[in-house]
């Protein structure tokens, strides 16, 4: 990735954190942590490594796909998905509200783009597997990305995934796990601790990288090695921030799910472009 | 405790009551799958540090846990959303909870349009139907803060185990101090003779309350019933009520297909046919909304009680 083009990467995630931040604050609350720490993925993905999609024709057959497991994220994707064009950037404004096509986790039925719904955590996981092998019937090329939480990994469906992805060579399955060491109640590792998480993915026979959930460079490198495994599904551990760059509850444990006023999310907005 | 009225929150009350009980009985443990912040049960681990375990996000190996836990003879009280509660971990609470005669005391929160934010995917329509299908599975929900705190010490006091569908915000008052709880025996909160509507939860019991007071004003007595608990239904109650007013309307917050509704009208049908029409979820999944917009959309308002209760009436 040239210098040029990584910093349009860094400056379009910038501004999908803006507009998630403005469209959780003005509802005034929402899941603002978990949303964040997965925009540098996001854009990554959408702005560069996912082929075949076409904001005018969010169905397209052989496309490449995406799915949210940790479906709570969904205020970011929609973020993306309106700044590419599947919906008006309006319909940020009605997350939540009653009657709107962007509900707090992931529809595939009511939002252009979504590509599976999410929202009871571990089951993404496996509807990606299934739609990775359903790749491999239609010999279509296309990959499916997979994002899981952390706490999302203490479900035993994940690993029932693991095990499944592993047993048909899930080649065309990427998975990133935004690994931001925090969960509701807690961190991971008070609650109930994933580690050694490398260690342990690898034992399901993944082929595993564990990086800098906000490098975008470092991202990618690690998506094209994944891209060119063979037989071996791959999952991307990402080390990440959550409620990254919100800077009222960065890092914190309480911006899980938060509410907000509209002068602290001014001041978040201000605070990120000053950075 | 506080007193009951002093709470804004049943959850807070929830929680109180376990810690008074826990004091005494060190068997009570309290159960989280990373949802403590919401339950509220925090206060129950400040005062008992060990008898709190969260599982992190791992509702079926809670209930797995909580069922081999009451084999050694605790009494786990287990707190999830009711959505993940009943369908994420309900074969192991079916056999390992009550196939296996344990004593698991299953709580589901933010039952039916409370779950507001959270949407579709959180918003638990069919867990008292899931539960009411398990046999000699006690199912309940309290319709108010007196009634929260009175039949959570009879759920710890009943030997096997329970469902209750726990609505964790607002504390409506419509019971008194005096007021008398037991599982399997509704409670009439008033009295009428053309119409009776036999609701559960708070929600509910409220929106009844509000109809009964609709249906007054066009000179029509309407009794209500608070239904706590929906398994096993107050037979003797329900009987008595069809017979005195001939027409029920049921009123609840969740698919209205197997639950309360389902309930009272399976019993009355075998034993003095009435006609029951049914105030609930029509066969539909959740979405997200606000709440007032949500009772609207699933029509649960006390206008759709009165006109149920008046098409009741009429059919008579
Ligand atoms: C099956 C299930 N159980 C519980 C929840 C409620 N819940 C939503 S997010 C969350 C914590 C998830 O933690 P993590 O995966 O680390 O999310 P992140 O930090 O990325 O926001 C929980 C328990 C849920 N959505 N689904
Ligand atoms: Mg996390």
């Amino acid at each position: 990735m040239d210098t040029q083009e990584l910093k349009h990467l860094q400056n379009k995630a910038k501004e999908i954190r803006q507009l998630t931040i403005q469209e959780i604050g003005n509802l005034g609350l929402g899941h603002i942590g978990g949303s964040l720490s997965i925009v540098d993925i996001l854009t990554l993905l959408y702005y560069k490594m996912m082929e075949n999609i076409d904001p005018l024709d969010p169905r397209k057959e052989g496309r490449d796909k995406l799915v949210l497991s940790k479906g709570h994220a969904g205020p970011a994707l929609y973020s993306v998905l309106a700044d590419k064009g599947y919906f008006p950037k309006e319909w940020l404004m009605t997350l939540n509200q009653g009657g709107t096509n962007l509900p707090s986790h992931c529809d595939m039925n009511r939002t252009p783009g979504v590509d599976f719904t999410t929202g009871s955590l571990g089951q993404g996981s496996s509807a990606a597997a299934g739609i990775a092998l359903a790749e491999k019937f239609k010999n279509s090329g296309a990959t499916t990305y997979l994002i899981i939480g952390d706490g999302e990994s203490q479900e035993g469906q994940i690993w029932e995934m693991g095990m499944f992805a592993a047993q048909y060579k899930l080649d065309n399955l990427i998975t990133f796990m935004d690994y931001n060491k925090l969960q509701i109640d807690g961190t991971t590792s008070e609650v109930i601790d994933l580690e050694d998480i490398v260690q342990k993915w690898n034992g399901f026979g993944w082929f595993v990288q564990r990086v800098d959930g906000h490098d975008i460079e470092v991202l990618e490198e690690a998506v094209l090695k994944a891209k060119a495994q063979s037989e071996k599904p791959s999952i991307i551990i990402c080390d990440t921030i959550k409620a990254k760059g919100f800077s009222p509850a960065q890092g914190l444990q309480s911006s899980h799910h938060m509410a907000f006023s509209k002068e602290v999310a001014q001041k978040a907005l201000d605070d990120l472009l000053a950075e | 405790m506080k007193d009951i009225t002093s709470y804004t929150d049943l959850r807070a009350i929830y929680t109180d009551t376990l810690i008074d009980l826990g004091k005494s009985d060190e068997r009570i443990l309290v159960m989280e799958a990373d949802l403590m912040s919401a339950s509220g049960t925090k206060p129950f681990k400040e005062a008992n540090p060990t008898r709190l375990i969260n599982c992190g996000v791992a509702e079926a190996n809670m209930v797995g846990v909580a069922s081999g836990l009451s084999s050694q003879g605790f009494i786990p009280f287990v707190n999830t959303f009711g959505c993940f509660a009943t369908r994420r971990a309900y074969d192991q609470f079916f056999l390992s909870a009550n196939y296996a005669r344990q004593n698991v005391k299953l709580v589901g929160t933010d039952p039916g349009v409370t779950a507001t934010y959270n949407g579709g995917t959180h918003m638990p329509f069919c867990d008292a139907a899931l539960t009411r299908v398990i046999p000699d599975l006690v199912v309940v929900e309290p319709g108010d803060g007196y009634s929260l705190h009175h039949l959570l010490k009879a759920v710890y006091e009943h030997k096997g185990s329970v469902y209750m569908r726990l609505q964790r915000k607002g504390n409506p008052i419509v019971h008194s101090k005096d007021t008398k709880f037991e599982l399997g025996k509704g409670i009439v909160v008033q009295d009428g003779s053309d119409v009776t509507l036999i609701a559960t939860g708070a929600l509910m019991l409220s929106q009844a309350i509000e109809a009964a007071k609709e249906l007054a004003k066009e000179n029509i007595k309407a009794a209500v019933i608070d239904m706590h608990t929906i398994k096993p239904l107050d037979e003797e109650l329900t009987l008595a009520y069809a017979k005195k007013t001939g027409a029920i309307v049921t009123c609840e917050n969740a698919q209205m297909i197997g639950g309360l509704g389902g309930a009272v009208s399976e019993f009355l049908s075998g034993t003095a046919p009435t006609i029951v029409r049914r105030v609930g979820v029509q066969d539909l999944f959740g979405e997200v909304g606000q709440l007032d917009y949500l009772i609207d959309r699933f029509e649960l308002t006390p206008e759709h009680i009165v006109q149920e209760a008046k098409k009741a009436i009429s059919l008579k």
